[in-house]
Formats: C-alpha cells, structure tokens, sequence
C-alpha cells in the first residue's frame, strides 16, 4: 500500500479457511478514527468471522491486522485485544445471567483486571455514580437490582451494549444489535449508536436495512469473504453487483 | 418476607454449626455411658469423618456450582494431603511396629533398612503441614495450567481430571514409590504425643474437623462475594464475555483450581488420623464421582449444599452398608438419577420448589409479580 495513513483499524490480504471453507478471501478493509461503519452481507459472506478474527477469537492463516499505528493484532488474546480498546457485543445478548444488572456493570468497569486486584478491591463511590449514568444512557437506571437473567430480550441486548460503554473502548464491534428488538427500541438504538459515533469508532453488523439507514454514511458489502462494495447507502443501495448477491433477494423480501 | 427468610436461614445455620462443634463433642465427653443422650466414641468418629467429606465436598462444588468446572478427580487432592499426613503418622509409629524396627513396617517387608531421603523430613509435624498444601496446590498447579491453557473445558475438562486421578492412583499401587503400595498406611499410634486410640483425640480431632470446616465454609463465602467471586461466576455463566471485558479467564479458573486442591487436601489431611487408614482406594476414580453426587444431592452452587449432601448421604451409606450391604451402589445411582430428575436444586432448593407448587396450584395466594418488584428495587435501592 501506498503513503501510509493512521487508520484505527486496517486488515490487509487476510485469509481464513474451516475446514476447506473459505470464510475470509484476501480480505483488504480500513477505518478511520471516529468512523460509524456498517457491514452487510448475505449469510456466510465472513461478517462475524471478521469480527472474530479482530477480536482474537480466531486467527487469520495470512495477512494482516492491525490496530492503531503498528500494533498486530494476530498475536494477542482476546482478553489482551480487549484492554487494548477493543469491545465486541455478540449477536445474542451475553449478559452474566445470575448476577444483576449492577454486577454485570462493575465487571465492564475500566480497571486492572488481575485476580489479586478482585480479591480485595471494593466499589468505590465514582464507579457506583459511573454505572448510574451508563444504565441512565441504556434506560435501565431503574433494574439496577434486577436479576440480568429476568430482563427482556431487548433490555438484555441493551444492558450489553451498557457494558461495552462502560469499558470506555476505542473501537465498538457491535454484531446484530437490533435483532429481536421491536421497532422503538431499534430507532433507540440507532441514535445510541450515533451519539457514540466520533468519540468512539464503531463497525456494526446489520440486516436490516431500515436500520442501516437510519445510522450509516459509508457501507461495506462482504461477499464471500471479501469486499464487494463500499460506499454510501444510496450507492449501495444502486449498485448492480449488490443487487445481484444481495439487495435485490433482500428488497423483495422487504416489500 | 424475603429478608425474613433469609435471616432464619442464617439462623439455621449458626444453629447447626453450634451444635456440630461444640453440642456432639460436649455429649461424647460429659454423658456417661448409657444414657440417651450420649454420643458414643464411635459416632464421634464417624461424624468426623463426614465432615471431612463435607470439606472435600465444598472443595467439589467451589469447582463445579461457582465456576462450572466438573472435576472429576477431586478425591486426589483429598488423598494426597492424606497421604502427606499419614507419612508423619508412619514415621510417629516409631519401633512400635510389627518389626519394631525404626522404619514403617511396609519398608522393613521391601527389604530397607535405611529411612529413603525423601521421608526423612515428615518426622516434623510441621513440615508435613506444610506438604499438605504445598504437594496438592503443585500437582493442581502444574495440571491446571496446561488444562486452562489449551483452553480445556466441559466434559473434556471432565474427562481429564478423572483420567489424572486414575493414573495417580495406579501409581501409587505400585510398592516401588515407596509410599505403601496397596496396602498405603495404617496402624497409626501417636498425632502430636497424643495416643490416637483415646477417645479424647478423638473428640478434638472432631472438633479441629468442625472449626476447619467453618472456616472453609465463612472463607469460601467471603469469597463468593468479592469481586473475585463475581468474575468467578461469570466465567460459568458466561466465559466468552468475560474474555472479551479484559478478563484472563484462565488465571481465574487456575487460581480457584488450585484453591479447591488445597481446601481437599486439608479434608484428607484431617481424614487420615480418624479413620486410621489411607491407600491408593481413595484415589479411585469412583471416589470422586461420589464426592459429586454429595453436591447434586445437597445442592450446587450454594455453599450450605455440599455440606448438607456430604453428611446426608454418607449417613444413608453408612445406614445402608449396615442394613442391606449389598445395596448400597444402586441406591447411590438411583439417587443421583432421581435428584437430577426431579430436585435440580438439590435439597437446599426443596422449600422454593415446594413454594413454586403451592403458588402453581393455590393461585390466591400467588402475589403478581409485578407488584412486588418495584418495591423490592426501591427497597434496595435506598
């Protein structure tokens, strides 16, 4: 590549194979800082697989990935890559079901993590106001003490974002948010995302275009591992090859 | 209603702890014989024995109800600190043994004459203590972080510790480790210039059992509290989002892993001087499969259960054993398939399961839901 530009996030010639499946193919997708970015794609087109290979979760057979200015991220951890700045919320809500909603806060709290740090530290006064604003932001102030297992499905997706608030990361990975959700809560959502957008860079997963809309200046289509397209909604939306693989099945759906 | 329930529970607690540690002993010593309420010598000692039992069952549940990791393989740590205390009781026998020679009888029968270096120290009382946490926390140590690390989990986790516990216990069969073979160690005479056969060893015995046992139990709950003990939950919970927070999960897992080995082996070590003997038998792997039906049957993921479910079912063991000897493993299998059927909770969740079907089936004394939760928050919440 060519003069280098700081970009927060930047895969280059990444491949992933299970098994003979060719998730991911000569992957090449950069990110600016503060960027608000949504990534569509028919099922197994490598969304999540992407995600997992930012994450940690899995790691690429070649290329590149990297975060900020040179830090490769191919040979850290998940938890390693998580204090680096990086939050993921899943495409199911994963909340720590028995604890409560309070708990499941302070676990996300920025901190040292260390065991010895957990044996002995205790909930200061500044992290007890902290999760009284983040759960303020998530509407869920009022079930700090609730049960995080007894929420709502879309109270649960919503105390997950709540957590990745409250670690304060650089970079939000944030796979489906709105699935599951009604209709109110996905606008709700929406305008969480883009009030965080700026402050943090964010990538969000997504099928439902409506929602894409509602957030997106700029779109990645993946196709079969790779990117097909990358531009605004609109251009999306008229882009032939796009139609073809994806949005043509998807606006009769719709309609 | 709630708070009301929870401080009679605590209540039950303290009782029962009052009366085990000092209301039995205080009855074996003061009765006299013949009377009803005597506690016999032998009682004692039996008693004493579940509740080492109920150590190594609180050691099992700390794994499997507070971090979902199954061991299958904790009556290892159990035998080992054991085995480190017996080595003391050995050397404590002197030239009392069959062959009144300086050394334990078993190694006189292999032919030594000399005591092998590494017997040497537990002449110390002290030392061999010291061995009780410290051989137990590095096999768990050394075992834990490659488990952990290859990120082994579930019924492979499972499977592993179980495998562990069955190759330590054929190693131990063997007469060439020195460590009694089959046979192991038995005829114990003297704990600390105490001669074991009296009754008051004995009784203290059962007594130091009680307060270790409380202490392992007010430990293990202030654990569970800390913010250690949430991670620790969250991991069973939910690991993936524990990893993806920043957590090290596996150091977590390691730690308590580690933990629990040390909290068995003190159960085993207090286990040998009362029951008098300890062999490779106590390793096998059926042993600890019991140790966790103790817990299924209790109650997992509370700390009073394992407690309960050690004393309970080893007293229908010891119940059965006498009245229908050949028995006693189908009733153990149909137990656990019963409890696992029907009391997912175990026997510290029968009075909610119970209020659960009074609610089901009495639908006017059924308070909605809804309006009691508010008020619950607001309860809290000032």
């Amino acid at each position: 590549m060519s003069a280098r530009k700081e970009f927060i996030l930047m895969l280059e010639g990444v491949n992933k194979t299970f098994d003979g499946f060719k998730a991911i193919s000569e992957l090449n997708f950069y990110m600016d800082a503060g960027e608000l970015r949504v990534i569509i794609g028919p099922n197994g087109a490598g969304k999540s697989t992407m995600l997992d290979l930012i994450t940690g979760r899995t790691r690429p057979d070649t290329g590149k990935v990297e975060f900020g200015k040179d830090t490769d991220l191919t040979r850290l951890t998940e938890y390693q890559i998580n204090r680096l700045g990086i939050g993921r919320k899943f495409q199911t809500p994963s909340v720590y079901v028995e604890h409560t909603v309070f708990e499941n806060m302070l676990l996300s709290l920025p901190g040292t993590r260390s065991v010895w740090e957990a044996l002995f530290s205790r909930v200061t006064p500044a992290q007890r106001e902290r999760i009284g604003e983040v759960l303020k932001i998530v509407g869920l102030n009022d079930r700090a003490q609730t049960r995080a297992g007894a929420l709502a499905h879309g109270q649960k997706q919503w105390l997950e974002l709540g957590m990745l608030l409250a670690q304060d990361p650089k970079l939000l990975l944030v796979d489906e948010p709105a699935a599951g959700m009604t209709d109110e809560e996905t606008v709700k959502t929406g305008e969480l995302l883009l009030s965080l957008a700026g402050k943090h860079s964010i990538i969000v997963i997504e099928h439902d275009m409506t929602f894409v809309r509602q957030i997106a200046s700029k779109v990645t289509v993946l196709h079969q591992g790779s990117v097909l397209f990358e531009g605004t909604v609109d251009e999306v939306q008229n882009d032939d090859r796009v139609i073809e693989v994806y949005l043509g099945r998807k606006k009769k759906d719709n309609h | 209603m709630f708070a009301q329930s929870k401080t009679s529970a605590k209540l039950a607690v303290t009782v029962l702890a009052v009366t085990v540690l000092l209301g039995l002993p205080a009855l074996n010593a003061w009765m006299p014989a013949g009377s009803f309420l005597r506690v016999s010598d032998f009682s004692i000692n039996l008693y004493g024995k579940y509740l080492c039992y109920a150590i190594l069952a609180i050691s099992v549940d700390l794994l499997w109800g507070y971090t979902g990791l199954l061991s299958l393989g904790q009556a290892l740590f159990f035998t080992l600190g054991g085995y480190m205390m017996g080595m003391h009781l050995m050397r404590m026998i002197g030239s009392l043994g069959q062959y009144h020679q300086p050394i334990p009888d078993f190694l006189v029968f292999l032919g030594w004459h000399n005591l092998p270096s590494f017997w040497r120290p537990f002449s110390s009382f002290w030392f061999a203590l010291q061995m009780v946490f410290i051989v137990p926390g590095l096999v768990a140590l050394v075992f834990g972080h490659f488990a952990f690390r290859s990120r082994i989990r579930g019924v492979y986790f499972s499977i592993l510790t179980q495998a562990l516990t069955y190759a330590a216990c054929l190693l131990f069969f063997r007469n060439s480790l020195l460590m009694g073979g089959n046979n192991g160690f038995t005829d114990f005479k003297f704990l600390l210039g105490q001669d074991l056969r009296a009754p008051a060893t004995q009784r203290w015995l059962y007594v130091a059992t009680a307060l270790t046992l409380i202490g392992t139990y007010w430990a293990c709950r202030w654990l569970s509290r800390t913010k250690f003990g949430l991670v620790q939950q969250a991991v069973r919970d939910r690991e993936d989002r524990v990893l993806f927070s920043g957590y090290a999960a596996s150091h977590y897992k390691l730690f308590v892993f580690v933990l629990c080995a040390v909290i068995a082996a003190v159960g085993g070590m207090l286990y040998v001087p009362q029951v008098g003997i300890i062999n490779p038998s106590e390793m096998a792997p059926d042993k600890s499969l019991e140790a966790v039906v103790w817990v299924a049957v209790g109650g997992r993921g509370t700390l009073i259960g394992p407690v309960i479910g050690a004393i309970g079912v080893n007293a229908l063991k010891s119940w059965t054993t006498r009245a229908f000897p050949d028995m006693w493993l189908l009733i153990l299998g149909t137990l656990f398939v019963l409890v696992t059927l029907f009391m997912p909770k175990g026997i510290v969740g029968l009075p909610g399961q119970f209020l659960a079907l009074r609610n089901r089936y009495a639908p006017r004394f059924k308070v909605p839901p809804a309006a009691t939760e508010p008020a619950q928050e607001l309860a809290k919440t000032k």
